[in-house]
């Protein structure tokens, strides 16, 4: 960032100013294009590729080769479809996981740091005892009681338990935002206490909101590629921790298969690693402090 | 300091609570009856063994009392240590199956969370200092935390194990020895131990060192350090000031990353086929062993709950401020 690019705020405005920063913020560059490239990959890929990801199609064991971009599994599936569909699950579970958080989050948040007392008393104590307990393993019990598990149920019950943080720390944001005195004009004009909080004070921790969201996206994935590999995936489609869990059930290790375990990991590392980029590069575009290091 | 501990102490005590009926509700909660589905998970055809077996696990689950009673005498048989017999390793009670796999979830858990946040903290302070180093310690600290932790055992056990051949695949110990308090078997467990331990460390690492290496840039940015700095006291004492304010958001950090160490400790276990507990809640799924499954998830609770009071105890006797009642210490 040299001096001279500075944009005319006056002209542009606060958002477009934002927009102007990220766009030459590198790091908030390369991560959305990785995040949005293996996206538009799960999107679009399944329509390129007949059948099931789980037919068998080919010959076994086979590696990457150029009729089987990413080679086959050791029954002859190919790795390549299962891997596009895989990201297909790994971004709709969180994308679904993460908003369902985001929101239960952002209420009980803004009621608890907005109306205080008692009703702050109890949703605080809630959060905490959320945030005590052991989420993994609470899904794991959950989940293995579920008949039939799918990829929304599976974002569900993430979401149910993935939202402490984000309440305490919209909690302790409203507390320093509600006393200001612009809140305490809406009040005086009568708005009611839901729209003060969306009007008035969110927009103002809106750059914070936006990276909680981010951060949650890539837990839930995280989540959710955990309870597959433990075998608590949806039992009707594929994901990427499913195909690290049958590719070391059926041990791809020994048979040294690497193609088949090792792009599911990576793809989950280049997803979360580049959400975590794009928000590092995102607190230097809404902070102007941390642009110049 | 004493309405620090009593308002913790509640918060454990009430999710204590909440996981027991969490665990008392799940299997009465979810769609369907759960003596139906244990009957056709074990394929029982004939309707007379049909009917034994129903009245059997009728009596079992104690259903055949009202809700209220059957969650009292639930309480009652946790506080006799009861959590009833395991179906996997059939006679033997849940108890003790769970005991015998924990010591190996321990030693796997408690190392890699301590070392990698002694190393993570001593990491990410360096990195505060030096230019060179902080842009090698944040790309490498982020990669490290995005990693999926049973990605990284996958890779660990290819790379080390099958490629190489320096340290076995599986299990807590080779299956030629037998459990005895000899060198050789000790040699032999810290050998299968290692790589489960380093595939921890490592994930844990990078988030560590990320978050101390941002406090301390932010502690040097402070008012006191400034201060210090315009009185001429040396870097090394600013330093030493900045890296201790940073240590306390760290220990509170410790307590609530457990929670997803252990669940990546879980996974792990179950790359490595250790004698764990993520081994045995696999195992128990597998074959559909509620009662084992939910005597782990309790004894997991109350490890986790034990653990963020010590982190408490720890805070209170590093933080001057909340052993004497004043600020910090949030609860």
């Amino acid at each position: 960032m040299t001096a001279g690019v500075t944009p005319d705020t006056e002209v542009i405005g606060k958002r477009s100013e934002h927009l102007y920063f990220a766009l030459r913020n590198p790091k908030v560059v390369i991560g959305l294009a990785i995040v949005i490239g293996l996206l538009l990959l799960g999107v679009i890929g399944p329509f390129f590729l007949q059948g099931h990801p789980n037919d068998y199609i080919g010959p076994k064991s086979e590696p990457p080769s150029s009729e089987y971009w990413m080679g086959t599994t050791y029954f002859g599936q190919d790795v390549f479809a299962q891997f596009v569909h895989g990201l297909r699950s790994s971004y709709v579970v969180g994308g679904l996981g993460s908003f369902i958080a985001f929101v239960i989050g952002l209420t009980v948040g803004f009621t608890a740091g907005y109306r205080g007392g008692l009703v702050d008393e109890f949703l605080n104590m809630l959060t905490n005892v959320v945030l005590v307990l052991p989420a993994l393993a609470v899904l794991i019990v959950i989940s293995s009681y579920l008949e039939a598990r799918g990829i929304i149920s599976q974002a569900v019950i993430i979401g149910l338990f993935s939202w402490p943080w984000v309440a305490r720390a919209v909690r302790a944001q409203t507390f320093t935002l509600r006393n200001r005195d612009y809140v305490d004009l809406a009040k005086l004009t009568g708005k009611r206490a839901p729209q003060i909080i969306v009007r008035e004070i969110m927009p103002n921790m809106a750059s914070y909101l936006l990276m909680s969201l981010i951060l949650l996206f890539g837990g839930a994935i995280l989540f959710a590629a955990m309870l597959d590999f433990i075998g608590l995936g949806p039992s009707d489609a594929v994901s990427l921790g499913t195909m690290m869990q049958q590719s070391k059930d059926w041990s791809a290790l020994h048979l040294k298969l690497w193609w088949w375990f090792v792009p599911p990991g990576l793809a989950i590392t280049a997803i979360v690693g580049s959400l975590y980029i794009t928000n590092v590069g995102l607190d230097e575009v809404f902070n102007p402090k941390l642009r110049e290091m | 300091m004493g309405r620090y501990f009593r308002r913790k102490l509640l918060i454990y005590g009430v999710t204590f609570f909440i996981a027991v009926t969490i665990n008392f509700a799940i299997p009465r909660l979810m769609p369907g009856d759960p003596v139906a589905r244990m009957l056709t998970r074990n394929s029982v055809a004939n309707p007379e063994t049909s009917e034994a077996l129903r009245s059997y696990f009728q009596d079992l689950f104690g259903l055949d009392v009202p809700l209220w009673q059957q969650y009292l005498n639930y309480w009652s048989a946790l506080f006799r240590g009861d959590m009833g017999v395991s179906i996997y390793a059939f006679p033997s009670p849940v108890a003790d199956v769970v005991l015998d796999a924990l010591p190996y979830t321990l030693a796997l858990l408690l190392p890699a969370i301590l070392l990698s946040w002694f190393a993570g903290n001593g990491l990410g302070a360096l990195a505060a200092r030096n230019k060179l180093l902080d842009n090698t310690v944040l790309p490498v600290g982020y990669l490290f935390t995005a990693v999926p932790y049973m990605w990284l055992a996958l890779l660990l056990v290819w790379a080390g194990g099958v490629l190489l051949g320096w340290f076995p695949v599986a299990g807590g110990y080779s299956f030629a020895l037998t459990p005895a308090p000899t060198w050789t078997f000790f040699v032999d467990l810290v050998h299968h131990w290692f790589l489960p331990f380093l595939s921890l460390f490592v994930v844990a690492l990078g988030g560590w060192a990320i978050g101390m290496r941002n406090l301390v840039i932010y502690e040097l940015e402070s008012d006191y350090s400034n201060y210090l700095q315009a009185l001429g006291a040396p870097r090394r004492l600013v330093r030493r000031y900045a890296f201790r304010n940073a240590m306390l958001p760290q220990i509170s950090g410790l307590a609530l990353q457990l929670g997803v160490v252990l669940g990546g400790a879980l996974v792990t276990e179950v790359v490595f086929a250790y004698p764990g507990l993520g081994d045995l809640m696999l195992n128990a799924i597998q074959s559909q062993d509620f009662f084992l499954l939910q005597g782990i998830l309790m004894f997991i609770v109350v490890g986790v709950l034990i653990f963020n009071f010590l982190a408490d105890v720890v805070y209170v006797l590093v933080d001057p401020r909340t052993r004497l009642g004043l600020e910090g210490g949030q609860s």
